[in-house]
């Protein structure tokens, strides 16, 4: 247990300044805490489908959860059901194989059903598109809220979507 | 000359490590197999190409490892049939249920004959391998097939049925639990959701682009595949390379190696109810890909090999930030892994847990760094090295256990000896710089490149024909572990699936293609 401790006090505290949703909009930590509870009136629960992507947009989403990223912090967690989650986190090109599975999963979250498609392949196919076995595309099958290119997107720009989707929808 | 007990018209690929190609005939092809599993060789790949225009049939390729190197089989079709495999060597099965999903060739006896890799996306006599298809056809949606998995039956049993979105982040497949109470009975998979059509993709990309689709066949595993890919082409069309770029080549492969066993030591503490590890781990693994980003422009290091060498600048003073991280990791690992070691908690879990014994292990063809957990001493940066392993004496490890803890315990090692790797590499490099841009000398020709990634051997197989991509395969080591986890979780308890599952890290899209 003393080694465990020792261990944890030597790391210290790794978490970084959370990214901008716009150029304008620096928040910090509580203040971005406020505005998930103001526009949603709860902290903001994830569930990613991975439809076809090669694993690399989901290294980087499990990155996320990393020190430095302080995700919790936020007040943002991925949830293991769609019927507990506020947004859809998806990835990948959308294989055929995966469509009715990511079709299914959407339809069972409640509103507000936030979309948020990472990646070059979740934008319109990215290298995999065009061919018998994809759907080229998350917005094929979705409603897109935010979109975030890259191949893989890095972390701090998947959160940065994350918070765009969520301030996009204020009324 | 002969190999593998067949006295067949051999010719030795110009490749980095000892590669043997001949064409057989249908009794040479089934001695073969026989000779290779009667002298412990295995089974790396087996795959289908439509040669029709070129041979007027279509053929079969198999590629073994045996101690003189690897050799390929090329076995040519007079119809749509060939010798079953699988009886030899049981990996051979779904590779076997592959070919006939996208080429229509069937095992004769093979005894599995449900599809694999086509679900109901697209009609049952679509082949996607075959060359009157472009590839390029859409397909409404149709009817769901039901697949036909195998039900246990008797008192007490019922089915978990799991996927294919899981719960965690991770990659899509469907597992099917029989059990009693907590225990499993069998666990059958279905796979196949991520399949993206690569290797007809492949068709329609110039191959000196090749290397970009080939570095995204598998995210955590882009170093291999790349260089894998770059070290057939670079043997199918006389693409030199130089001695450097083959040791920056090695320099990114072993830091591949490592980001991945780091991230799966913190998840494999984390399925065992040790959320420390999982915080600690990810941070290590999270400033290793931070100087990935900073040095080589890019975190998982894709796109950074490029046929003919490798596209990236590399300095003195890189080196030396290089050489400084190899330092404070291993200080972190020490104690990490006296922590891991010591936590009675940890250790009961991993302990005994989805045991692979080494007799099972080497019936079934566990492979990479799985099998050497289970006693299969193989490791191709040891058994044949190419450059710059052949001057690096990479020391192999292997436990004899099979369990999630040999697992684990593999993973350590490994890691320490790709730290000594990566710093013998840094203090024999000279400064690199991004290869000039090279062309095909050769327009036709058949390479195959094969690399020991941190899972496993990743091969690619690859011919060209007027200068296109006529056919190009891609052999991920999951193909041959994925059916061993299903023997790992037997009389396991259903709550140390993700436990066991993690311990292996097995591939979806480098399986699906």
């Amino acid at each position: 247990m003393w080694t465990i401790i020792k261990q944890i006090a030597r790391s210290g505290i790794k978490s970084e300044a959370p990214p901008e949703c716009e150029a304008s909009l620096a928040l910090d930590e509580p203040q971005i805490q406020a505005r998930i509870l103001k526009i949603l009136g709860q902290a903001l629960m994830i569930r990613q489908v991975d439809a076809g992507s090669c694993n690399g947009c989901e290294l980087e989403i499990q990155a996320l959860n990393n020190a430095y990223y302080n995700l919790e912090g936020l007040g943002i967690k991925f949830v293991a059901s769609p019927r507990h989650a506020d947004m859809l986190l998806v990835t990948g090109p959308v294989t055929r194989h995966m469509e009715t599975a990511l079709l299914r999963t959407y339809e069972a979250m409640p509103a507000p059903k936030l979309v948020v498609a990472v990646g070059d392949c979740a934008f319109n196919g990215g290298i995999f598109g065009g061919g018998y076995a994809t759907c080229s595309g998350v917005s094929k099958l979705l409603p897109v809220d935010v979109l975030v290119r890259g191949c893989p997107p890095p972390p701090i720009e998947i959160l940065r979507a994350i918070l765009t989707a969520v301030e996009s929808r204020e009324r | 000359m002969m190999l593998c007990g067949i006295d067949a018209p051999f010719e030795c690929l110009p490749a980095p490590l000892p590669i043997w190609r001949a064409q057989v005939t249908i009794e040479q092809w089934l001695g073969a197999a026989r000779a290779v599993h009667s002298d412990a060789g295995r089974l790396l790949a087996l795959w289908g190409s439509d040669t029709r225009a070129r041979q007027g049939g279509f053929s079969v390729c198999a590629a073994y490892v045996v101690a003189q190197g690897l050799v390929c089989l090329v076995l040519p079709l007079y119809s749509e049939r060939y010798p079953d495999l699988s009886a030899i060597f049981p990996a051979a099965a779904r590779m076997q249920r592959a070919i006939s999903d996208l080429l229509g060739l069937e095992a004769d006896g093979g005894g599995d004959h449900r599809p694999w890799l086509r679900h109901s996306a697209w009609p049952r006599d679509y082949f996607p391998l075959r060359a009157e298809f472009s590839g390029q056809e859409s397909f409404s949606p149709m009817a769901r097939e039901d697949y036909a998995f195998v039900a246990v039956e008797g008192e007490g049993v019922h089915e978990i049925a799991v996927g294919p979105v899981h719960a965690g982040i991770i990659e899509p497949g469907h597992f099917r639990f029989s059990v009693v109470g907590e225990k499993v009975l069998r666990l059958e998979e279905r796979l196949g959701y991520t399949h993206k059509g690569v290797e007809k993709l492949f068709e329609h990309t110039p191959p000196l682009q090749g290397y970009r689709l080939a570095g995204r066949i598998a995210g955590d595993s882009t170093v291999a595949y790349a260089w894998a890919y770059a070290m057939a082409l670079e043997s199918a069309a006389r693409i030199p390379l130089a001695e450097p770029d083959a040791w920056a080549r090695a320099l990114l492969l072993e830091r591949e190696r490592v980001a991945n066993h780091l991230g799966d030591l913190g998840a494999l503490g984390n399925d065992a109810g040790f959320a420390f590890g999982l915080s600690q781990f990810s941070m290590l693994r999270e400033t290793w890909l931070r100087l990935n980003q900073q040095l080589f422009g890019h975190r998982f290091l894709m796109d950074c090999i490029v046929p003919g060498g490798s596209a990236f600048t590399l300095e003195r003073a890189g080196r030396a930030l290089l050489l400084r991280q190899c330092d404070q990791l291993e200080i972190q690992l020490a104690r990490l892994h006296a922590i891991y070691d010591e936590h009675a908690g940890l250790q009961d879990r991993f302990m005994n847990t989805g045991r692979v014994a080494p007799h099972l292990a080497a019936e079934l063809g566990l492979c990479g760094m799985a099998g050497r957990a289970s006693a299969q001493s193989h490791d191709l940066r040891v058994d044949q090295p190419c450059q710059p392993y052949n001057q690096l004496g990479v020391r192999i490890a292997t436990h004899h256990e099979g369990d999630v803890s040999a697992r684990v315990s593999i993973r350590f090692d490994e890691i320490s000896e790709s730290l000594r790797l990566i710093r013998e590499i840094c203090h024999r490099l000279p400064p690199i710089t991004p290869s000039p841009a090279v062309e095909l000398s050769e327009l036709n020709g058949s390479g195959i490149g094969c690399v020991e990634g941190w899972r496993g051997e990743v091969l690619i197989a690859l011919d060209l024909w007027h200068g296109n991509i006529q056919r190009c395969h891609c052999h991920d080591p999951s193909w041959q572990n994925w059916p061993v986890v299903e023997h790992a979780i037997i009389g396991n308890i259903v709550a140390d699936f993700p436990l066991i599952n993690k311990s292996f890290n097995l591939c979806y899209s480098g399986h699906d293609l």
